[in-house]
């Protein structure tokens, strides 16, 4: 499969009172058509900073994209005008945000709101746009769609409204769905059904996904890749089973290991990894995960790791083969 | 929604009960009476006064005056006066011969409505509120768009003066500006038929709500401008304008709103300084004017007309909340 999006040494920055904040420092990953890219990290790791950074939506000041490219179908989104990413954002990259109660207008009616893609990318006129609105309502899942186009809101319940969320990021059938922690305001069987919306709508459209989430339960049977997130680096990135079977990084075996399983026999405390996320605030010359990590050697202090191959396909960013416990050369 | 403005309407009689009772006792407590003049000019006679107290029921005890106002007494010829309940708003007792309904509402021969001192008040307010939503609007959202820059620091500036400084004083600073120095203007204009006149007296009085139109619009752009909905606009691929125009502005008014329908009733009501100092032939000077001539009935029509109109004012805000905001239901 071709790749449609490249991103390269994204670096963006923040401007505070307190200083400048590094919240994404140099992040490469690429996307296949059709691929569904799971990224993970705490909070305040630059998980959403980075897709956000991307489609150019920081707001600025205090952000900034200070360095990187991130090319779409060749094209980059970075420096190209406002008029371009226009055209971009909605039609053929859209994104389906964190809180449904805060993420719709609520003086505008649900019809409105999600034929307004159709209206500006495709100059559909109303009744064809609503036409399109009520299938695609049906699509995901709202009961009577044709009757609740001229709802408010706040006539919907929470699942309800991530559900027109996702109808109305796909209602231009863009290349790729960017969904930022989507699940993460609902309750636990809503998040399922969410999730299983978004995979069969996925097989229906064929869209390329980025799930970003901190959730390690909700994206495993979703992504085909992951890549985790820790300071504003990627630190591991690999196959989803690969990842799950075979964690490199000190950090990820941490979050795996702060899993509860349905597969282990009796009780076992779950592992928390010690210490706080690091304040970004310098760009790190060191590893920023040493001050929290177990296998730390001398030069984890000196040289902060770049991502390196650990098997095909999986790469790593540590100085330290955690299998062995030994330095890598 | 009918059911509600009905309630709402009926709501309207505990609140000018109350009203009128306070402005009774007020006004009766304050010293003398409608008969008395200048100390230097010739007095009223003892007797006339007497003769007048009977005629007018200025005789009577406290309590029965009141209630001879509100619903109505019967005169010397045993003949039932209807009061307030009736639409009546009393005698005069200083331009005898015309009631209190006749002196506000009636127009000169040959004149429409907004002639009266009602229609020439009413005029001027709605000019200054119009002036006030066309200009703080517009500001208020240019300077949130355009935050921490020097656009925005000159309209904080000017926004500043107009709630710190009182409109009296803003209005002699604007005659000696235009109508002593420059000659533009007459200090007093000789007739009220021609726009320029309007101008002056319009923007001072309408320069306060301005001001606290545009800082609050300001204030309530920037708390939209960092709503999660709005970065939803944009990720549609939105243009800025639309977003602006949509999204934003209709979300910031609300808030407004709340600020204008009092505002319309000061306005309209609150004129009299103004209305006094360029000598305006409406409400507001009838009714300061009334208050130094203990013009009894007079006063408490002036002030329960006003009190009705807050009253419609804040009504039709909640009526038009409900257009602005759906979540918002009126029952």
């Amino acid at each position: 499969m071709p790749e449609i999006l490249q991103v390269q040494g994204l670096e963006t920055q923040f401007r505070t009172r307190e200083g400048v904040i590094h919240a994404v420092n140099g992040v490469s990953f690429s996307l296949k058509e059709g691929e569904t890219l799971g990224i993970v990290g705490e909070s305040g790791c630059g998980k959403s900073v980075t897709v956000m950074s991307m489609l150019r939506l920081i707001p600025s000041p205090p952000g900034k994209v200070t360095a990187g490219k991130a090319l779409f179908q060749g094209r980059d989104l970075l420096t190209m005008s406002d008029e371009e990413i226009r055209h971009i954002r909605g039609a053929q990259i859209s994104m389906v945000f964190q809180d449904p109660m805060t993420s719709f207008n609520p003086v505008l009616t649900i019809g409105r709101q999600v034929s307004e893609p159709l209206e500006v990318h495709m100059g559909l006129n109303q009744k064809q746009a609503e036409d399109r609105v009520a299938e695609m309502l049906a699509k995901v899942g709202i009961p009577n769609p044709k009757d609740r186009l001229n709802n408010y809101p706040h006539q919907f319940s929470g699942g309800m409204r991530q559900r027109v969320m996702i109808a109305m990021a796909l209602v231009c059938n863009p290349q790729i769905l960017i969904a930022d922690e989507p699940t993460t305001a609902l309750d636990v069987t809503i998040q399922a059904q969410i999730v299983d919306l978004v995979k069969r709508l996925r097989d229906e459209l064929g869209m390329a996904i980025i799930w970003i989430t901190h959730d390690l339960g909700v994206i495993a049977g979703l992504a085909d890749r992951m890549a985790v997130m820790y300071g504003g680096f990627i630190i591991e990135t690999a196959p989803v089973r690969d990842l799950y079977g075979h964690p490199t990084h000190p950090y990820t075996i941490g979050l795996l290991g702060s899993l509860p399983r349905m597969d282990e026999a009796g009780s076992r405390r779950l592992v928390s990894i010690d210490g706080l996320p690091p304040v970004l605030l310098e760009k790190p010359t060191y590893c920023p995960f040493a001050p929290r990590c177990k296998y730390a050697v001398e030069r984890c202090w000196h040289e902060n790791p770049p991502l390196m191959q650990v098997s095909p396909d999986h790469y790593s960013a540590c100085w330290v083969d955690t299998e062995t416990g030994r330095e890598r050369s | 929604m009918g059911k509600y403005l009905i309630r709402r309407l009926l709501w309207l009689i505990p609140v000018i009960i109350v009203v009128s009772g306070i402005t009774f006792i007020l006004m009766h407590s304050a010293p003398g009476g409608p008969w008395d003049r200048d100390t230097t000019a010739r007095q009223v006679d003892q007797n006339t006064q007497r003769i007048l107290n009977e005629y007018y029921g200025l005789d009577k005890p406290l309590w029965r005056q009141y209630v001879a106002y509100v619903i109505g007494d019967f005169n010397k010829q045993g003949k039932f006066v209807c009061g307030l309940v009736c639409g009546n708003l009393g005698p005069s007792y200083r331009m005898r011969g015309l009631t209190i309904q006749q002196i506000l509402f009636m127009p000169p021969e040959g004149k429409n409505f907004l002639y009266s001192r009602f229609g020439y008040s009413m005029r001027l307010g709605v000019f200054a509120l119009l002036f006030a939503v066309a200009i703080g609007i517009p500001a208020g959202v240019i300077a949130a768009l355009k935050q921490n820059t020097i656009i925005d620091y000159v309209s904080l500036f000017i926004v500043t003066i107009g709630i710190s400084v009182p409109n009296f004083v803003m209005a002699l600073f604007l005659i000696i500006l235009f109508a002593s120095t420059l000659k533009w203007v007459n200090i007093v204009p000789r007739s009220w038929d021609e726009v320029s006149v309007w101008v002056l007296p319009t923007v001072i009085l309408g320069f306060g709500t301005m001001a606290r139109t545009a800082r609050l619009m300001r204030g309530s752009m920037l708390e939209v401008m960092r709503m999660d909905y709005i970065r939803t606009a944009r990720s549609k691929g939105l243009a800025e304008r639309v977003v602006v125009l949509r999204h934003m502005i209709k979300n910031s008014l609300i808030p407004v709103v709340t600020i204008l329908g009092p505002a319309l009733a000061a306005l309209v009501t609150g004129s009299f300084i103004i209305e006094t100092m360029f000598g305006f032939p409406g409400m507001g000077r009838a009714y300061v004017t009334a208050i130094g001539q203990r013009d009894y009935s007079m006063i408490m029509g002036t002030t329960l007309i006003y009190a009705v109109l807050i009253a419609l004012a804040n009504l039709s805000v909640d009526i038009v909340y409900s257009f602005l905001d759906p979540r918002i239901r009126l029952d």
